[in-house]
């Protein structure tokens, strides 16, 4: 008996020990980001490093806010992330409805096309969309970014889908014996119900409009119109003799913040997602 | 009896209530891909409409155009080291997080948090960390007595450097491993304990088998993904040096975005959805062999 518990105090000590040591290791490129962000300058290129700036500056913030207009650039960040939250659950929900609680010629079929569009490339169909785009003199604007959001979203279909095959089917009968309509046992009975599976839909959005790169790059080329991610970006590689690491390194803790926020707030949305979907975030 | 209606009431509520899904299928995937076709056999450069020429654009992507096969290679060595490594750090963290030690929800937390990190904050903080002579990784080799190569700016070294990097994000891969351990039938353990294997055993002949459909879930799905690699390069790298981290993908954006030959770049994009499309067949067909599925016994 004692020698059981003995092995499984070291057992755990050994367990506690990787886990540990592994966290530093992913945490630290965080905390290097972070440390050259607020350190002053003399002290960023130091050998050894000094890991803890001293003394601290935040003098990089304000320089690089306004540098590239923050203010700006996050209302278009935001703009951008709100509409497409609101497309998304909007076009999702209702297709998964329909997907999951209605009965109608051909669904199966496709239910299967939608599941197998999961496996095409965005990179093959994006010349041709944007070709549509740019036709429609949409060029330079945020509608190529937010339109699509309110098509659907395979993913989000199929995991909204999900959820609501667990709603038992004689709630949507005996509202329809009361005289409801389809749309209002959605909106009245399913909605409510499925409200965590929105949250994380709408959290999943969220981030990938957020981390979105390619779509801003192309899409947008008026500096005024940049994203938060395209102003970093362009600020790092718009750079000419000295980098302002300090600089670029504030820049990223501004764009990676409302993430990290979001997602220690969130994180069991995010696992259930993950785990359902096999979306890797 | 009445004859069925062939399309009823109730058909008509349920294509209203997919019609956006179906609206953006027929274009964005029905279109854009009959569209990308047809780019592919034509000389397009938006502002002349597209011009046909037959099968010249996938002469000069097989036989004319040197960098082809480079990129090709590139896109290659990066998916053949970076998906497997990326595998086993993810399938590792999952091994450790898979067992009941307090706090364990915050070292999930801890390693899932890099694959928030938006690709342009974590792309220009790895330029940081890579940079030669005072990055912080060449700095903590030094500690160790190692004199680190330079990384992004060295032909041998820069394709390896994304692919560390790339290793960072794990995290997804990591919760969906997890997610599978913990599906991992207890009396299968219970069992094997009984008849005395230890763990090692245990690991091999109940953890690995009972784990394979997940195991080739991430598979093909990390192949997909990284035959599609791009921003880290175009941020980092912009392909270079001398084309080493010049990725497929990031080959076509140039192609089309840069250089505006659409047709070119849809005939890359093409290929490349061909290529990833025998990939993923091949691992299909090789899975009956590898992959165990626990309704088929």
């Amino acid at each position: 008996m004692m020698r059981k518990s003995t092995y499984k105090v070291v057992k755990n000590c050994i367990y506690l020990t990787l886990l540990v040591t592994f966290s530093v290791i992913f945490l630290f490129p965080l905390f290097w980001l972070f440390t050259t962000s607020i350190k002053p300058d003399y002290q960023i290129y130091k050998i050894p490093p000094q890991w803890i700036p001293n003394p601290p500056t935040f003098a990089a913030y304000p320089r690089i806010a306004k540098l590239i207009d923050f203010p700006k650039k996050l209302t278009n960040t935001l703009i951008i992330v709100v509409s497409t939250i609101l497309g998304t659950c909007l076009s999702c929900g209702l297709v998964a409805y329909s997907f999951s609680r209605l009965t109608w010629r051909g669904r199966d079929i496709f239910f299967i096309i939608l599941l197998s569009t999961l496996m095409l490339p965005g990179v093959v169909t994006m010349i041709p969309i944007f070709v549509v785009f740019l036709k429609l003199g949409w060029l330079n604007t945020f509608k190529p970014l937010i339109i699509p959001s309110f098509f659907g979203n395979a993913y989000f279909i199929f995991l909204l889908r999900q959820f609501f095959m667990t709603i038992p089917f004689e709630l949507s009968d005996s509202a329809k014996v009361d005289g409801a309509s389809e749309f209002q046992i959605f909106y009245h009975i399913i909605l409510p119900l499925t409200k965590p599976a929105f949250a994380v839909v709408a959290i999943f959005q969220f981030m990938a409009s957020w981390n979105d790169f390619m779509g801003p790059l192309i899409y947008l080329n008026d500096p005024e119109k940049f994203t938060l991610g395209l102003a970093v970006y362009a600020l790092s590689s718009g750079h000419q003799g000295s980098i302002d690491w300090s600089g670029i390194m504030a820049a990223g803790v501004i764009q990676v913040i409302p993430v990290l926020v979001i997602f220690f707030f969130t994180q069991r949305y995010f696992i259930e997602g993950i785990t359902l979907t096999g979306i890797k975030g | 009896m009445a004859k069925k209606r062939f399309f009823t009431k109730k058909d008509l509520i349920g294509y209203l209530f997919a019609s956006p899904w179906l609206i953006g299928f027929a274009i964005f995937n029905v279109y854009a891909i009959i569209a990308v076709i047809y780019y592919s056999f034509c000389d397009y450069s938006i502002i002349e409409p597209p011009k046909w020429i037959g099968i010249g654009n996938y002469i000069e992507l097989f036989r004319k155009d040197e960098l082809v096969p480079i990129v090709f290679y590139n896109t290659l060595y990066y998916t053949v080291f970076a998906v497997p490594l990326g595998m086993i750090v993810a399938f590792f963290l999952a091994s450790l997080l898979n067992h009941e030690v307090r706090g364990i929800s915050w070292f999930r937390a801890i390693f899932y948090v890099p694959s928030v990190v938006p690709a342009v904050a974590s792309s220009i903080l790895w330029l940081w960390i890579f940079r030669p002579r005072d990055g912080l990784l060449n700095i903590l080799l030094g500690f160790l007595g190692i004199n680190g190569p330079n990384w992004l700016a060295s032909l041998e070294w820069s394709k390896p450097a994304l692919i560390i990097m790339s290793t960072w994000g794990v995290g997804g891969s990591m919760l969906i491993f997890l997610a599978g351990l913990q599906d991992v039938p207890r009396q299968l353990y219970e069992a094997a304990e009984i008849d005395g294997a230890n763990g090692w055993v245990k690991f091999w002949k109940i953890t690995i088998p009972m784990m394979t459909p997940t195991i080739f879930f991430v598979l093909v799905t990390g192949v997909i993904g990284s035959f599609q690699v791009f921003t880290a390069a175009y941020i980092m790298t912009q392909g270079g040096p001398g084309n080493s981290t010049m990725f497929y993908v990031l080959y076509l954006f140039n192609k089309a975005f840069r250089d505006f030959r659409m047709g070119y770049a849809s005939a890359l994009a093409l290929i490349l959805f061909l290529v990833i499309l025998i990939i993923s067949l091949i691992l299909l067909f090789t899975s009956e062999k590898w992959v165990y599925y626990e309704a088929r016994r």
